[in-house]
C-alpha cells in the first residue's frame, strides 16, 4: 500500500469506512433483535442489556443504528453506482471528443450542477410518497456532475500523451482507448470525487429522515435522530448516538477522500513543501 | 471587467433556470396522481380545482401546458398556497428575511474564524496548532448539522442555560428597540454557530491549503529575499489564497439552505425551515415547489456574482 494511504489520517479513514461496510453487511448479526420491535421498558437509558438505551416505545437504540447503517449504506452505494457510471460516461466523452460535444456536455454539468438536490428530493418524495428508491433516482441523477468533472479533466491530459498517440496509431478504436487506456489513469482522481460524493449523500439522506421523509419500512440514522428531537429533554442517549454514527461514517468516507487525492496528486496535498 | 463579459455571464442565466423550471414541470407531470394536485395541493374542493386547471392549461397539450407554466413562474406566479389561503410567493416570501438572517450570520462568523484558522493553520504548518486545526476541521465538516443543533441544544441551551432552546424572541417579555435586538441576536447566536461550523470547516481548510500553495512560489520566495517582514509576506499569500474561498461560498449556497433548514428545525427558528416542514406534513406541494425554484435561483445568482467577484478580485483573469 501506498505512502499516502498509511498515513494517521488514512488510516482511519479506510478503518472506519471499512468497519462501516462490515456493520451494514452484519447488520442482522451484530443486532439481531429487530429495530422495530418493542423489546425494553420506554426511555431507559444505556444500561448492560441495551447498550445505547431505548427510545420512546423501547426499541432498542443500538440496534437502531446498526440497522440505520445499513439503510444509510445501501442507499449512498446505490446512489454512487448511478453516479460514477453517469459522471465517468459523461466526462470521458467530454474530453476526448472535445469541440462541441464537449460544449454541450459540460453546459449539461453545470446546469445539474446547479439542482439543491436536497429540495428536489424533498418535492419527489412528497409527490411519490416516501421509498429509497426514488431517494437513489433523485441523488443518483443529481449527483454526477462532480465525478464528470473531474473525469473530463483527466481524460483532457491524459489524451494528449503519447501512449494514446501510440495505441492509436496501433489501430485502436476510440471506445477501446477510452476504456482500456485512458479511463484506469483517470480511476484514481475520480475515486477521491466518488468518495466525497458518498460522504454527502450519506448527510443528504440523513437529512431527509431527519425532516421525517424516511422509508417508514426500512429505520435509517435520520428518523433517529428526528424521533429523537421530541425527546431532547429526556433522552439524550437518543439524540447522542444515531448522529455520532452519521458523523464517524461521514469522517471515515471524508478521510478516505484525502488520502486518495493525496495519492492521485501529491503537490496538491495538504502537506506542501 | 467588460461590459461583453457581464452580458454573456447573464446570459448563460437564461439555459441554466430554464432547466430548473423544467425539471419542475417534467416532476410535476411524472407524478403519480392528478397533476393539479401538484399545483393546488391537496386540500382543495373541486371549484379551486377547476380555477387551477384553467390558470394552469391543464386541459391542454403539454408543450402548451409547459408554455404556460413558465410564463407563470416568470411572472413570480406560483399559485395559491390552499393551506395558507394566500399566494405561494407571499408566504414564502414573508418567511425568506428571518433565514437570510440566519444565513447572513454564518457567512460572516464562518468566513472570519475559517480565514483566521486557515492562516494560522498555514503559517504553523505540520506543528500542533495546524494539526488541530486540521482535525476539528475534518471532525467539523462530517458533522451532520441537524444533529450539531440537537447537541448544542441540549448542552449549551438545556444544560447551562446560557441560551434560549426555541424561537427568535421570548416570548414573555415584550422588548422594543435595543432590547428587542439583543433578544434576537441571543436567540440567532446559537443556529448561527450551528450553521457556521459545516461552513468554517471547509473555509479553514481551503484557506490553509490556498495559503500553504501560495507560500512555496516564487514571488514569496522574492519577497522574503527582498527582506519583507513574514507578516507582510503572509498578506501577499493570504490575498491569493481567497480566491477559491469565493468560488466555493458560490457553489455552497444550496447546501448552506439545506443546513439552514435542517438547523431552523430544530431551533424552530421561524424561518424557511418551518414552512418546509408545515408543508411537507400538510403536503402542501405548491410550497415545496416554490422553495425548489428559489433555492435553484439563489444557487445562479450567487455563482454569477462569484464568478463576476473572482474577475475583479483577480486581474490576471480576463474572459473574452
Amino acid at each position: 500500500m501506498s505512502s499516502a494511504l498509511r498515513t494517521p489520517g488514512g488510516v482511519l479513514g479506510f478503518t472506519l469506512t471499512l468497519l462501516f461496510i462490515a456493520l451494514a453487511l452484519a447488520a442482522h448479526i451484530v443486532a439481531p433483535t429487530d429495530p422495530f420491535a418493542s423489546v425494553g421498558s420506554p426511555l431507559t437509558p444505556p444500561s448492560r442489556a441495551h447498550t445505547f438505551g431505548t427510545d420512546d416505545l423501547g426499541r432498542d437504540v443500538f440496534s437502531g443504528i446498526v440497522h440505520g447503517t445499513r439503510t444509510s449504506l445501501t442507499v449512498a452505494f446505490a446512489v454512487i453506482a448511478i453516479a460514477s457510471g453517469l459522471g465517468i460516461a459523461v466526462g470521458a466523452v467530454a474530453g476526448y471528443r472535445g469541440g462541441s460535444v464537449d460544449d454541450v456536455l459540460m453546459r449539461g454539468t453545470e446546469v445539474v450542477q446547479i439542482v439543491p438536490r436536497f429540495f428536489l428530493a424533498v418535492i419527489v418524495i412528497a409527490l411519490f410518497g416516501p421509498g429509497l428508491d426514488r431517494v437513489v433516482f433523485v441523488l443518483g441523477l443529481t449527483s454526477w456532475p462532480a465525478i464528470a468533472r473531474v473525469v473530463r479533466a483527466e481524460t483532457l491530459s491524459l489524451a494528449r500523451r503519447e501512449f494514446v498517440d501510440a495505441v492509436h496509431a496501433l489501430g485502436a478504436r476510440t471506445p477501446r482507448i477510452l476504456v482500456r487506456h485512458i479511463l484506469p489513469n483517470a480511476i484514481p482522481t475520480a475515486l477521491v470525487v466518488i468518495s466525497l460524493n458518498a460522504a454527502s449523500v450519506i448527510l443528504l439522506e440523513a437529512g431527509l429522515g431527519f425532516i421525517g421523509l424516511g422509508d417508514p419500512r426500512s429505520i435509517s440514522l435520520g428518523y433517529l435522530a428526528n424521533n429523537a428531537q421530541r425527546f431532547l429533554r429526556v433522552a439524550w442517549w437518543m439524540t447522542l448516538f444515531p448522529g455520532a454514527a452519521i458523523a464517524l461514517a461521514v469522517l471515515g468516507l471524508n478521510l478516505v477522500g484525502d488520502a486518495l487525492s493525496e495519492l492521485a496528486n501529491p503537490r496538491r496535498s495538504g502537506r506542501t513543501a | 471587467m467588460s461590459g461583453r463579459y457581464l452580458l454573456r455571464r447573464l446570459a448563460q442565466v437564461v439555459p441554466a433556470v430554464a432547466a430548473i423550471v423544467i425539471t419542475a414541470f417534467v416532476v410535476i407531470h411524472v407524478a403519480p396522481g392528478d397533476p393539479v394536485l401538484a399545483l393546488a395541493g391537496q386540500h382543495g374542493d373541486a371549484a379551486y380545482y377547476a380555477l387551477i386547471r384553467a390558470k394552469f392549461g391543464l386541459d391542454r397539450p403539454l408543450p402548451e401546458q409547459l408554455l404556460v407554466y413558465v410564463a407563470n413562474v416568470v411572472r413570480g406566479d406560483l399559485g395559491v398556497s390552499y393551506v395558507h389561503g394566500r399566494p405561494v410567493v407571499a408566504v414564502v416570501l414573508e418567511r425568506l428575511p428571518a433565514t437570510l438572517v440566519l444565513m447572513t450570520a454564518a457567512l460572516i462568523v464562518s468566513s472570519i474564524v475559517g480565514i483566521t484558522l486557515g492562516v494560522t493553520a498555514a503559517r504553523r504548518a505540520d506543528r500542533p496548532t495546524d494539526l488541530i486545526v486540521r482535525i476539528a476541521a475534518l471532525v467539523g465538516y462530517a458533522t451532520p448539522s441537524f444533529w450539531l443543533a440537537q447537541i448544542a441544544a441540549l448542552t449549551l441551551a438545556l444544560g447551562t442555560g446560557w441560551f434560549p432552546v426555541q424561537g427568535i424572541t421570548d416570548a414573555r417579555q415584550a422588548w422594543t428597540g435595543w432590547r428587542y435586538a439583543a433578544d434576537v441576536i441571543h436567540h440567532l447566536a446559537l443556529p448561527t454557530l450551528v450553521l457556521a461550523i459545516n461552513e468554517l470547516a471547509l473555509t479553514t481548510r481551503l484557506v490553509r491549503t490556498g495559503v500553504l500553495e501560495a507560500l512555496a512560489t516564487d514571488y514569496v520566495r522574492t519577497a522574503r529575499a527582498k527582506g519583507l517582514p513574514e507578516r507582510s509576506v503572509v498578506r501577499h499569500a493570504f490575498r491569493n489564497a481567497l480566491l477559491p474561498v469565493v468560488t466555493v461560498i458560490g457553489g455552497r449556497v444550496g447546501m448552506l439552505f439545506t443546513g439552514a433548514v435542517l438547523v431552523e428545525t430544530v431551533f424552530a427558528w421561524p424561518g424557511l425551515g418551518q414552512l418546509l416542514l408545515s408543508s411537507i406534513q400538510t403536503r402542501d406541494v405548491p410550497i415545496l415547489l416554490a422553495l425548489f425554484l428559489l433555492v435553484s435561483l439563489a444557487v445562479i445568482l450567487t455563482n454569477v456574482v462569484t464568478d463576476l467577484a473572482y474577475v475583479w478580485l483577480d486581474p490576471r483573469i480576463r474572459y473574452e
